[in-house]
């Protein structure tokens, strides 16, 4: 394979293989006579399917690096969010058994191991190319910057590699574009029918796996408890011994930067699940964390609302099914149903519950309020009537220094890893330059800052707003009740409120626009938008997410006064 | 994906960057620092395709930061300098010629100095020609601290000359010091461009030397070659110049002359109004008249009492003479409208009056002779003047009212 001698037309070291098996030149494209003996296609499924049940014996080179594959880097991570999660509370089972079983699943499926023949794409997919060029043409290895070109880029790769120039020596199996050997694979566009796997990806399969355990973490918390960073993601490549090397391609796969989305990591995970061919899930039932009741009772305490609104959050609930089983189950692959997302839905219950009790019009809960004021002084019962007003100071001045800290905290982000990276050999004494004047202009204006920098990650807590009933400031809202704005009727106690209104009378197709319905602050009233607000900073999402849950739960609930209000029009077209 | 609200590098960065810029607008520079210790990391990721890139951002702030900040130290500033050097290759002369000016603020003249010979024997390949401007602009600044060696240098001469010792080794080194400017400096002033500071050191330099028409020379150029932006400060120098080597009236009127039409509310306007009310020639006179007009067209000189006198003395005289006083009509008619409020007003007579008599004076007389003496200024400073008994407003009043038809026929 050490194929050293000089191309005879330009002179040059730098050889490559044609599809056909013959050495060519990289830099002048002269293909030669020689052949190299057949390459034996199934050294890959040998090596593979050894170092991934084998686990450590590497195949060593003199400079010690080894051969690694990027799935192998990918399962590291997994081990270590799993780690973190367990030291967060999380069941032992999740580590040892379901998130293992699932990713060897998902490498026996995307057939990157355990399975007899591998997709033999290492060289085809280095020597063909997706674009829509002449398919039959002499296929020749795409220079790296084409290879780049086909990949969805973020951020610009392009400028900061400089392969096109580099002469380095192709060595044993390993990519000349990166330090693990099927780099390049992974930086192709999605082929048809892969499940390509991803940094986001690999929360999609925590997530998965918790849910499967019906674990008390929903993806929201997930998430929030990745960017606080005590889940490894972010430069979680950090945790590779050192003879994986990272270089070229690899960064592209596991230097992300940026924090992934709830939208995006959920999308990802039903595929995932529907791709494994997994069963129905372990039943969501009423006594689960995730079932709404259960939710709202957490949500409700965070949001300093009365414990008496649960009666109201589980009425809904009840009213309109989306407490049963069959709702809440996750039964992959199934495309009719919508998928649950159940922090979003418990959120979007309570703000259903606030609408029909308060209105929420920017006029009508004042009134209420109002009326408990009269009534509280009134009020002999000894527990006070619970007064809008003063509740919505209260939660908005904490939600706003709460806000304001976590706006300072997203420009204070620090990406970069301790470990610094290089694409190549060549720019690594410039990128080690630049580290260091890093260091020192931190260190130098760290000084000037008057404060140590902070090094501390907050502690990881399930709650991020707390509401302690012993204040005596009276700034706890959960033991107050709403008799102050409720009405005796027929025994029972009803909402004096007696209208509704709905966020949208018409749905938009989800499948097409993305969405059920289309916020916009300004097109509402203040008050829902601000309680939208503020599950928004609880689940750390967009309001128009919880606004979309909020339509679909108020179609369902008044489901037969549209229906009639439908057919009535199409009657009187008649 | 239209995930636009997802957070990545680029706009987390472009948040910690809103954030310094809020506290350096509200001079909170220790918050500033802070956010900047952040902002840095951005140095290890490739901008090429934007603007303005973190370096040259970096670059920016932190001479920001480092200039106001309580603690920070010259040892710091120049510390850090040195590493913006080093960042920017493109910029490099730039940085060396701001770290030059900070120097000169703090008075590190011979830092500064140091510095300006370092980059000037900078080479970078194509990037010297590129950066040929900042080049000139170095050389030029050390020629400038080359004149001023020069200048302490003539000073101690001077001084030891009273005493009657010769220092020789401070001659030659003054000498020297002369010929290292004198090179830069004439550089730098072929370049069009606004260089006031250069050519007055230049021209310092040619004087002391005896090369006068050379001096003469380089502020015509400076003054009159139209690749040069117009620059009123480049015909005071010359005029002063021609004023110093007692060159005739007529040179003297020419150029100031210019001066007036570019910028008519300039202070040596009183010198050459007072030059012209002299000359013989009536049409210098008449010249004279509009320029004093003009000056008090201007609010900076609505207190002066020299500049009224001016005007005072010659509507005065034209009006004794009785000649020429369409000269006065003429000026008058495109004022007639505005100076009134402008000047004239009866708040302005009791303000002026408190304040400066001499002033009120010399405006009563002018009031009084375009306006007529019913006019509210005259009337009150008059009527105030005379029950102060102040002589010479008796003698105003006196004067005006047996020169009231005049206004008769200006008006």
């Amino acid at each position: 394979r050490d194929f050293n001698e000089r191309c005879a037309q330009c002179s040059e070291v730098n050889w490559g293989l044609t599809d056909g098996g013959r050495f060519y030149c990289r830099s002048c494209h002269n293909v030669t006579e020689r052949t190299r003996e057949v390459v034996n296609t199934d050294f890959i499924t040998n090596s593979r399917v050894h170092t991934i049940s084998k686990g450590s014996r590497k195949q060593e080179n003199n400079d010690g690096r080894c051969e690694w594959y990027v799935c192998e880097g990918f399962q590291l991570i997994l081990k270590k969010q799993a780690e973190a999660l367990e030291a967060l509370g999380v069941c032992p089972q999740m580590k040892d058994e379901v998130l293992c079983n699932f990713w060897r699943c998902y490498l026996q499926k995307s057939k990157q191991a355990y399975c007899d023949r591998p997709a033999g794409e290492t060289l085809r997919a280095l020597s063909a190319c997706e674009s829509s060029t002449d398919v039959d043409s002499e296929p020749e290895p795409p220079s790296i910057l084409h290879l780049l070109s086909l990949s969805e880029s973020e951020g610009d790769l392009q400028t900061e590699c400089s392969f096109a120039s580099s002469r380095s020596k192709v060595s044993e199996s390993t990519s000349v574009y990166s330090g693990s050997v099927d780099g390049s694979l992974y930086v192709v566009k999605n082929q048809k029918g892969k499940l390509r796997m991803t940094m986001p990806m690999t929360l999609s399969f925590c997530y998965m796996a918790l849910l499967w355990l019906r674990e008390p973490m929903t993806l929201s918390e997930l998430l929030r408890f990745v960017v606080e960073g005590h889940i490894p993601y972010l430069n979680a490549f950090q945790h590779f011994p050192e003879k994986m090397k990272l270089c070229g391609l690899d960064l592209k796969i596991f230097c992300v930067e940026s924090w992934p989305v709830y939208e995006e990591v959920h999308n990802k995970m039903l595929e995932l699940a529907a791709f494994l061919d997994l069963p129905r899930f372990p039943d969501i039932t009423d006594s689960c964390f995730l079932h709404p009741d259960m939710l709202c009772i957490k949500y409700l305490m965070e949001a300093n609302l009365p414990d008496e609104l649960h009666n109201w959050t589980c009425r809904v609930v009840k009213k309109i099914g989306i407490g049963e089983v069959d709702f809440l189950t996750l039964v992959p692959g199934n495309k009719s149903t919508r998928k649950v997302k159940y922090d979003i839905l418990a959120a979007a219950v309570i703000v259903v519950a606030l609408k029909l009790l308060f209105l929420l019009d920017d006029h009508y809960e004042w009134l209420l309020s109002d009326l408990a004021e009269e009534r509280n002084k009134n009020n002999k019962e000894g527990c006070l009537y619970f007064e809008f007003k003063k509740w919505y100071e209260v939660v908005k001045h904490s939600l706003d220094v709460e806000q304001k800290k976590l706006d300072e905290e997203k420009a204070k982000y620090m990406w970069r890893c301790e470990k610094p990276l290089f694409y190549s050999v060549k720019n690594k004494s410039k990128v080690l330059k630049r580290r260091q004047m890093v260091v020192n202009l931190q260190n130098q204006f760290g000084k000037l800052s008057g404060s140590v920098r902070r090094a501390e990650k907050p502690n990881p807590s399930s709650f991020q707003l707390s509401w302690s009933e012993e204040n005596t400031d009276g700034s706890c809202f959960h033991g107050h009740s709403l008799k102050g704005i409720l009405q005796e009727k027929c025994g029972l106690l009803t909402a004096m409120n007696p209208d509704y209104w709905l966020c949208t009378v018409k749905l938009c197709n989800e499948k097409v626009c993305g969405h059920l319905a289309h916020y916009r602050d300004v097109d509402f009233p203040q008050s829902y938008h601000f309680v939208l607000r503020l599950f928004s900073f609880l689940l750390r999402i967009q309001p128009s997410y919880i606004h979309d849950e909020v339509c679909m739960i108020e179609h369902k609930l008044f489901n037969k006064k549209l229906y009639k209000k439908l057919k009535y029009n199409t009657v009187l077209r008649k | 994906s239209s995930h636009e609200h997802k957070l990545n590098f680029k706009k987390s960065k472009e948040l910690c960057l809103s954030y310094i810029q809020d506290a350096m607008l509200q001079k909170q520079w220790k918050r500033a620092a802070e956010f900047l210790t952040f902002y840095v990391e951005s140095l290890e990721k490739d901008y090429s395709r934007e603007q303005i890139g973190p370096s040259e951002m970096i670059w920016r702030i932190g001479t920001e930061i480092l200039c106001h900040h309580s603690h920070s130290s010259m040892r710091e500033f120049n510390c850090f300098i040195e590493q913006m050097k080093t960042l920017g290759v493109k910029r490099y002369l730039k940085v060396c010629l701001e770290h030059v000016f900070h120097l000169l603020c703090h008075g590190q003249i011979d830092e500064a100095y140091q510095n300006l010979s370092l980059a000037e024997s900078w080479r970078f390949g194509e990037q010297t020609a590129i950066q040929d401007k900042e080049m000139k602009l170095i050389q030029a600044y050390r020629g400038l601290l080359d004149y001023y060696s020069w200048s302490k240098q003539k000073s101690i001469l001077l001084e030891h000359g009273l005493d009657g010792f010769a220092d020789l080794s401070v001659e030659q080194e003054m000498h020297s010091s002369f010929r290292k400017a004198a090179v830069n400096l004439k550089e730098i002033i072929k370049i069009p461009g606004v260089w006031d500071l250069f050519v007055k050191c230049y021209v310092d330099l040619l004087e002391f030397y005896g090369d006068h028409d050379e001096a003469r020379q380089v502020l015509n150029e400076y003054a009159y070659n139209s690749k040069f932006p117009a620059n009123p400060n480049a015909h005071v120098y010359l005029y002063q110049l021609l004023k110093r080597h007692g060159e005739s009236k007529k040179s003297l009127v020419s150029a100031l002359k210019i001066l007036h039409d570019i910028v008519p509310s300039h202070e040596l306007m009183i010198d050459f109004n007072t030059m012209l009310q002299k000359s013989k020639k009536s049409k210098k006179r008449r010249l004279g008249l509009e320029v004093i007009f003009a000056v008090l067209d201007y609010a900076g000189w609505k207190e002066s009492v020299k500049a009224w006198s001016c005007l005072a003395r010659q509507v005065k005289q034209i009006v004794i003479s009785e000649k020429h006083l369409d000269w006065i009509k003429q000026e008058w008619n495109c004022r007639k409208d505005w100076w009134p409020a402008f000047h004239f007003s009866r708040y302005l007579a009791k303000r002026n009056w408190l304040e400066n008599k001499s002033l009120s004076y010399e405006k009563a007389l002018v009031a009084g002779i375009l306006q007529g003496k019913d006019c509210k200024y005259f009337k009150y400073v008059s009527h105030q003047g005379c029950k102060a008994q102040v002589k010479r407003f008796r003698m105003l009043k006196k004067f005006v009212n047996r020169h009231s038809p005049v206004y008769l026929r200006t008006s």
